[in-house]
């Protein structure tokens, strides 16, 4: 309820939308846990992706895209890592230049007409047909997310049925790891 | 396989992991999904289990055990309705930061997930009121998880660790793992401060004119000797010192550098002192709602140094402008030892003075009455009668939970056990049943309001059957002192539902308990019936008949600052803001 007070000013930061990487130990109930952190707590989650990355060491890496002041940034930072799961916590938008990707599946389906005019479109975007039927055809496109979002747009009347997009997955770009 | 190494059940290795762990004495209830762990249990000697009546109580008295001594509180529950029971007392644990640990019972694993027999998702409705949670699917892993568990209750800042085990796993054999200092490699926790901090601080400590410290539960948590250090501190800078609810016995309230407990029913000057410092260091406390009152108006004007275990407590309500991450005694005494080579002196005169003119406002008196009993003088001769013995003070929560806090003087650490944060009605008596059972020869006394007693009320015949002579000092007033405070000061007298219409005879709800009920009338009762309730060396319910329209003074109103503090009725005038009734 105290959101209806004045923010104090120093809270009064823009919001920034942050992509953070939560390095797990991947047991069950740990994503939970996170997706339940951000929940309980009221923060914004714009994107989530998990996958394990060390088979050896079982350890999974969570990218979250974020929205929030400097402040509200930090405290879920510190909340994620006082998880018990928790290796570490990065905020990869703060440590530089990165590369975010996004996967999506895009199905565009109507007349001939349509479905080679959407194919133009399609290629300039390089995105790769993996399906096609007489009547439909299937994209998949990687890249930054605005990309995907232009050519979502641009298909938008040139009969597109259905996208399923991944989420963002990013890295720091350079030599250095996390 | 050493020779040391023995193969032993599910529940055996639960048991056999608690005493590795020093756990002398459990608190719980048995069911269906723990029964291989009560038969374990009765067939060794080394632990010993308090039957409790109802699951929420087996949680807060393993909390008071843990704080009053700083060791592990251990609870024994079983599935379904039994976990969900201990729901509340795991919350509490987890607003105060107590060290505890609940052992569930689950269904099977091959029924987990069927709507089976009393089956509740324990760990998912548990994640968000634990520290951490585990279910055991696998006896292999038992072992590993009861000392990961209570590494994880114990060290970084503590909290309730709740571990679910399906019976079958309590059935199953694997060879004992012995902790041999087992640490979880994704938790570690910093305890020691970074000196490069510890330097700024000392820096920034020395050029202080009006300096406060405001010290939480943190400090407690952190173990006597942190207590000791931050007393030291304070009496050798001779800076004025304030504590939180959690907080008090830190630093001795007869300590003339302590202005007393801060924050909402706290005193004037030390909300005074808050507000207009130059330089705050809070020690492990957490800028609670209850502290700060109007977040844009406190202490506008100062630095803030935060002490904290927790890195996620920091700038979390109040940004700060130097924060230290560590255990709050270790970053003391790093602190207290700097200040020491440096020699540095405070010249503060001009502050003391300050406080001085806001100590003779006198916020915490009020009028005594000849006949009738008023509370808060009810608390205060508690107090005096028991302050030449060890004693040890739980309250429920409400008005007579503040009127503890502001007249019963707390001179040491572990003696003071409320539910501050999360604000539990019915933590009192079975938290005072857990300090008993840790402390066996000492007084322990529930300051109790006639309406949280009544929601734990059960405990009575836990504290008969295992000889418990705990005390209960019930403030008797026939209302929900707060809830009607509350209605006075923000919806214009309509108490709705906050009168008892009826009450228990309470000294016959003792003698049906088989303890021991007496009832103090008026003023010339109180002397002799407290005199007598010390005397008695059993459970004893003492009904304290009290005048029914005293409220609790003084008070930062819901949305005020630190200088807008309400002194008494006489100041009651004033309008709570919009924003303020919107708070609770």
């Amino acid at each position: 309820m105290s959101a209806t007070l004045p923010p104090p000013a120093s809270r009064l930061s823009p919001l920034r939308k942050h992509t953070l990487a939560v390095l797990v130990n991947n047991e069950s109930g740990v994503l939970a846990r996170v997706v339940g952190l951000f929940s309980g707590r009221g923060y914004n989650i714009e994107s989530l992706t998990v996958s394990e990355v060390d088979a050896v060491e079982g350890i999974s890496r969570i990218t979250i895209v974020t929205i929030g002041t400097d402040q509200i940034v930090e405290q879920i930072k510190a909340q994620l890592g006082r998880l018990v799961p928790v290796y570490r916590v990065a905020d990869l938008t703060a440590s530089g230049a990165l590369v975010e990707h996004e996967l999506a599946l895009i199905k565009i389906a109507g007349t001939a007409d349509t479905l080679q005019k959407a194919r133009r479109i399609a290629e300039d975007f390089a995105a790769r047909e993996v399906d096609s039927t007489s009547t439909s055809f299937i994209i998949e496109m990687t890249g930054e997310p605005e990309k995907i979002n232009e050519l979502v747009v641009a298909l938008q009347l040139l009969g597109l049925v259905e996208v399923v997009r991944t989420g963002v997955v990013a890295i720091t770009r350079g030599a250095t790891p996390l | 396989m050493t020779d040391t190494a023995k193969t032993l059940t599910g529940a055996e290795i639960v048991l056999q992991a608690l005493v590795d762990h020093g756990v002398e004495v459990i608190f719980g209830y048995p069911g269906g999904a723990v029964l291989p762990i009560y038969d374990a249990l009765f067939r060794q000697d080394k632990i010993k289990h308090i039957l409790v009546r109802h699951e929420q109580a087996a949680a807060h008295a393993a909390e008071g055990y843990a704080r009053s001594t700083g060791k592990l509180g251990v609870l024994l529950v079983t599935s379904g309705p039994g976990a969900t029971n201990a729901v509340t007392g795991l919350t509490d644990a987890l607003m105060d930061s107590i060290p505890i640990l609940c052992l569930s019972g689950q269904v099977p694993s091959h029924l987990i997930g069927s709507d089976a027999f009393q089956e509740a998702d324990t760990t998912g409705i548990t994640r968000a009121c634990t520290k951490h949670n585990y279910l055991v699917k696998n006896v292999e892993n038992m072992a590993r998880v009861m000392h990961e568990g209570i590494y994880v209750a114990l060290n970084g800042r503590p909290g309730p660790v709740l571990i679910d085990i399906p019976k079958d796993v309590q059935f199953a054999s694997a060879v004992y793992a012995p902790a041999n200092g087992y640490r979880p490699k994704s938790y570690q926790p910093q305890t020691k401060g970074d000196s490069k901090l510890i330097e700024q601080a000392v820096e920034m400590i020395s050029k202080a004119t009006r300096p406060i410290l405001y010290g939480g539960g943190g400090i407690i948590n952190a173990g006597v000797p942190a207590s000791r250090t931050v007393t030291n501190f304070v009496r050798e800078t001779g800076m004025p010192c304030t504590l939180t609810l959690m907080g008090l016995g830190a630093v001795p309230a007869s300590d003339p550098h302590f202005l007393g407990m801060l924050g909402m029913h706290g005193t004037y000057e030390a909300n005074m002192a808050m507000h207009d410092c130059d330089l705050m260091i809070a020690v492990g406390s957490r800028f609670d709602d209850r502290v700060t009152g109007r977040l844009n108006a406190f202490s506008p004007n100062s630095k803030k140094i935060h002490i904290d275990i927790d890195p996620s407590s920091i700038n979390k309500n109040v940004l700060v402008d130097l924060a230290i991450v560590g255990d709050a005694g270790s970053v003391m005494a790093d602190i207290l030892t700097l200040w020491r080579q440096k020699q540095h002196r405070l010249e503060i005169n001009n502050w003391w003075a300050q406080i001085k003119q806001w100590q003779a406002k006198d916020s915490l008196k009020f009028k005594v009455d000849e006949t009738i009993i008023k509370p808060q003088y009810a608390i205060k001769r508690l107090c005096e009668k028991t302050r030449d013995q060890k004693t040890f003070i739980t309250t429920e929560v409400g008005q007579h939970q503040m009127w503890a806090a502001q007249f019963y003087d707390f001179e040491e650490p572990n003696r003071w056990m409320t539910s501050g944060g999360l604000g539990t009605m019915g933590y009192g008596l079975p938290a005072a049943m857990g300090v008993q059972v840790a402390h066996p020869d000492s007084l322990v006394i529930d300051i109790a309001g006639e309406a949280s007693i009544q929601m734990n009320i059960q405990e009575m015949a836990t504290l008969v059957q295992y000889r418990l002579p705990v005390k209960i000092f019930i403030i008797n007033n026939k209302w929900m002192g707060m809830v009607r405070q509350w209605q006075e000061l923000l919806h214009g007298c309509r108490y709705s539902e906050s009168y008892s219409e009826t009450l228990p005879d309470f000294v016959k709800l003792a003698e049906a308990f088989g303890a021991v009920g007496i009832r103090a009338n008026t003023m010339q009762d109180l002397d002799g019936v407290i005199d007598e309730m010390i005397a008695i060396k059993r459970p004893v319910i003492v009904d304290v008949v009290v005048s029914e329209r005293e409220n609790c003074y003084p008070m930062i109103p819901s949305g005020a600052a630190h200088n807008e503090m309400i002194l008494g009725v006489e100041d009651e005038g004033n309008e709570v803001s919009e924003e303020g009734k919107m708070l609770v």
